[in-house]
């Protein structure tokens, strides 16, 4: 592989093992600068799993991430998200008494920089001294911060700016999830991680996220997305790649993919109560 | 030689105690992920009802053993009805918090019914030993023994062959599975509360007879060690409780072999804190777990808080200012200073449990810390009192942050009883460091607060003196909560996984804030030392921790306003209502039952 073509995210041989169960199997996936890569496959196949092994949650039991040409299998999750990495959450997983401005200012928490001096051993203690003297500048970057967050929150409409003072837990389900989307983009990220952001959303909301992702595709960032409504992974990947009990049972192009009868098995086959979870969830 | 075979029959024997009370705690914990703080006070009930079957009623031994085994049972159960059922829909704090309330409930009662002085529990069997090999055995030890070992088999059967006892097992495997399979949850956990407490009340009855003495201190220590005991062999782990009691029993009796019996429970906690941050599982805990996935912000009830115009808490703030120039009393100064002091207690824990979630139940060990420092720099080292009290304050941050640190990791519960012990490591360190500290003698002729050379000795400098530094802290908190910090805190008390994704250090985090939270806790203990002029390790206790914890939940967690509010009210009410200081603790701890059950808000509400 040249290096000029280096991919920006590269999985080689990802495993996880939990007990017997081995949740993630030998995973290899390739994700190019300003790529957009889907996975999917039936519930439980590993995609949460494998999201968890990219961006530190959890430890792979054999594999390698790499990440911008480095190594980075099982850094810390604050050391990646300092590196650009940034994930939404399956569940949804918003910081629930915290107003919808603070929810996204916790995004935009590694690029603090007046305030947290990268100073060793006394850094922490010079960051508390600077938030409690606020000096100026400190007030401009958290002013700044600020303004770039009612920015973001605007590419949501009105669905998010009339309520950012109100706490993440009064809001609703598809909103939460918007938030999550919003705090991801304040991190600025060099590669995207979405986990199902449209997972309980009706067919208009669903179409507004497919817009958002796709615009933010064409704006040039990298995503890796796991998605179970099929038409939006056919629109908008340049390449998906299906799991089934931990392994990667297809990869290619959306339409090659589709008519796959491996995936035809595995959603039909055994994975029925997972197409069906999925057709109740649309 | 013969002496470690009597130090190990010794260290088996109350080993085999803990287990009667870690049994318990791993049952209730296997079905409800409940750590029950009340088990001791059970084991204490159990106690003295022993004492009036022995003393009273001249019951004979196997009916004293019955009687003592349905009473606390019927005490177990009335807990589980009312205590806890309420709150099965709440947050996961809710009923932890709420044992705890029970556990003072009932401490406080019995107390109030037999008095605190310690009694004589006479043993019921002949005084003869035995001699086995080199050491010596009684028929009190057999009789242990065979009590412990009867009922773990008894248990054994009730799990592995009773309807009953396969629900409970389901039940604890997956709650929700067992539910939908049409167990009745409700019916387990009567079950398994009434076996918990008949368990620990006959261990209560077994150690009063061993030692021959009763006192109402005996119910926190047994929480302790019950909760050791569970932790070490895996929280919810039947079997693993044993194993874990006899292990703590046996290092205990060695430990006090070597180094003397105030080491005792040092050791006990000790081991706590070397396998909560080695093993936070337990030692028999299989691989590594799957990180859990919650859904949003279950620890903190979620709440609205109370606004207050910034108008009304300058007119608060005047009025408490001019207060000592009006005609009121002395009593009426002192009370304040009181809630002034537990008010900037109350300001670190608020910090502390509410803002960063980290809910601790030893915060007087940094009253303790910062006591000490202030008064011995004062004393020893003639520094004027104003700097020592800072001294306390920067030496509570310091260490405070450095013994809680390893429980950083540590999450809910967990957490409580790592700075439980924490607290309780503080208090024998202070105990038996007696070159440093005077153990327990204390140190007295403490020098009076003083400010640039001037002593405050009348109340109402000592006010203003207290009042201006709670008001500081206070202020400076409130802009802690307004910067960065105060949303990066939240973050990880709302979520720390999420949390961490976004590049927040747990470590980092936790620490700011247990230092910031220590510097308030450590000033509070300083001023105190130079109020009471004389403190020792039992100065600053547990029940503290717990009063701290009632007025931080009384006032909102996480809410600055909320804890100052909280502490004038706890001091203040029981003080207008002219309350005896014996049903102080009991009001407290009802007090907490209440806030738990109807509002987890507090009155302000969370922040």
């Amino acid at each position: 592989m040249a290096e000029a073509h280096a991919p920006l995210l590269s999985l080689r041989g990802l495993t996880r093992r939990f007990g017997g169960l081995t949740a993630v199997d030998g995973i290899d996936l390739d994700l190019a600068k300003g790529g957009l890569v889907s996975i999917i496959g039936p519930n439980g196949a590993g995609k949460t799993t494998l999201f968890n092994l990219v961006t530190g949650l959890d430890r792979p039991d054999a594999g390698e991430v790499r990440f911008e040409g480095q190594d980075i299998t099982g850094l810390s999750p604050e050391r990646l998200a300092g590196r650009g990495i940034a994930r939404t959450f399956q569940l949804g997983r918003v910081f629930g008494n915290l107003s919808v401005m603070d929810n996204v200012l916790i995004g935009a928490h590694t690029r603090l920089r007046a305030v947290k001096p990268a100073v060793p051993v006394i850094g922490p203690l010079l960051e508390l001294g600077l938030a409690l003297l606020r000096p100026s500048s400190v007030k401009a970057e958290e002013e700044r911060l600020r303004e770039e967050v009612k920015a973001i929150l605007a590419r949501f409409g009105e669905r998010l700016l009339p309520r950012i003072d109100q706490p993440a837990y009064s809001l609703s389900y598809a909103n939460r999830r918007r938030v999550e989307i919003a705090r991801a983009l304040a991190l600025k990220p060099r590669l995207l991680l979405l986990d199902e952001p449209t997972a309980g959303m009706n067919p208009s909301e669903t179409a507004e996220m497919q817009a958002l992702v796709a615009e933010l595709k064409a704006e040039g960032l990298t995503i890796l997305l796991i998605e179970h409504k099929l038409e939006m992974v056919m629109r908008l990947s340049d390449r998906v790649i299906v799991m089934d009990e931990g392994q990667k049972i297809a990869e290619g192009p959306g339409e090659e993919v589709r008519n796959d009868p491996k995936v035809i098995e595995a959603y039909l086959g055994h994975g029925l109560s997972g197409t069906a979870e999925q057709e109740s969830a649309a | 030689m013969s002496s470690w075979l009597d130090y190990t029959i010794n260290g088996l024997i109350v080993g085999n105690v803990y287990a009667l009370v870690a049994v318990g705690l791993a049952l209730i914990f296997g079905v409800s992920r409940l750590i029950n703080f009340a088990q001791g006070s059970i084991y204490l009930v159990g106690a003295y009802i022993g004492w009036v079957a022995v003393v009273q009623l001249h019951t004979p031994l196997p009916l004293t053993i019955i009687f003592v085994a349905v009473v606390a049972a019927l005490v177990g159960l009335i807990i589980e009805r009312f205590g806890l059922r309420p709150l099965q829909n709440s947050v996961r704090i809710a009923p932890l918090l709420a044992t705890i309330g029970i556990s003072f409930v009932l401490d406080q009662l019995v107390m109030l019914t037999f008095s605190p002085n310690p009694r004589a529990l006479p043993s019921q069997l002949p005084d003869v030993r035995f001699q086995v090999g080199g050491g010596t055995i009684g028929p009190l030890d057999l009789l242990i023994a065979g009590v412990g070992i009867s009922s773990a088999v008894l248990l054994f059967v009730f799990l592995r062959y009773s309807k009953l006892g396969w629900a409970v097992r389901a039940a604890s495997q997956d709650r929700d599975a067992a539910m939908q399979m049409g167990v009745d949850v409700n019916r387990v956990n009567q079950a398994v509360f009434g076996i918990a407490a008949a368990l620990g009340g006959v261990s209560g009855l077994l150690v009063g007879m061993y030692y021959n003495q009763i006192d109402t201190a005996m119910s926190l220590q047994a929480t302790l060690k019950g909760v050791v005991a569970e932790v070490v062999g895996g929280a919810g782990n039947v079997p693993g409780a044993v194993v874990g009691s006899l292990l703590l029993g046996l290092v205990e009796s060695y430990g006090v072999a070597v180094f003397g019996t105030s080491y005792r429970n040092l050791f006990a906690f000790l081991l706590l804190v070397v396998v909560l941050v080695l093993r936070p599982n337990g030692l028999f805990a299989s691989a590594r777990q799957a990180p859990p996935e919650p859904l949003t912000g279950t620890f903190i009830a979620p709440s609205r808080p109370v606004r207050i115009p910034r108008w009304a808490l300058l007119v608060a703030a005047a009025v408490f200012a001019i207060l000592p120039l009006l005609p009121v009393s002395f009593y009426v100064l002192q009370t304040l200073i009181n809630a002034w002091l537990l008010g900037m207690l109350a300001l670190s824990l608020t910090l502390v449990a509410g803002t960063i979630g980290q809910v601790s139940l030893g915060h007087a060990a940094l009253l303790a810390i910062g006591a000490y420092t202030s008064a011995l720099l004062s004393l020893t080292l003639s520094v004027p009192v104003g700097l020592a009290i800072i001294a306390g304050g920067l030496m509570s941050a310091a260490l405070g942050t450095i013994l809680i640190s390893p429980s950083f990791r540590l999450r809910g519960h967990y957490v409580s009883i790592a700075t439980l012990a924490i607290g309780e490591i503080v208090s024998l360190v202070i105990l038996n460091w007696e070159s440093v500290t005077r153990g327990p003698i204390g140190i007295s002729g403490i020098p009076p607060l003083s400010l640039f050379g001037y002593d405050l000795i009348s109340p109402t400098s000592v006010y203003w003196f207290s009042f201006a530094v709670m008001v500081v802290l206070a202020l400076l908190q409130a802009r802690l909560l307004s910067s960065h910090l105060g949303r990066s805190f939240r973050a990880i008390r709302d979520d720390d996984v999420a949390a961490r994704a976004y590049g927040l250090s747990l470590n980092r985090y936790k620490s700011l804030a247990f230092i910031f939270g220590g510097f308030a806790a450590g000033v509070s203990g300083g001023i105190a030392a130079h109020l009471y002029s004389y403190i020792n390790h039992e100065t600053f206790n547990t029940q503290q921790s717990i009063l701290a914890l009632t007025v931080v939940i009384l006032g909102g967690l996480g809410n600055v306003v909320g804890a100052i509010v909280g502490a004038v009210a706890l001091v203040g009410l029981p003080e207008v209502f002219r309350i005896a200081a014996e049903y102080r603790i009991l009001i407290y701890g009802i007090v907490l039952l209440l806030l738990v059950r109807f509002r987890p808000q507090g009155l302000l509400g969370t922040i």
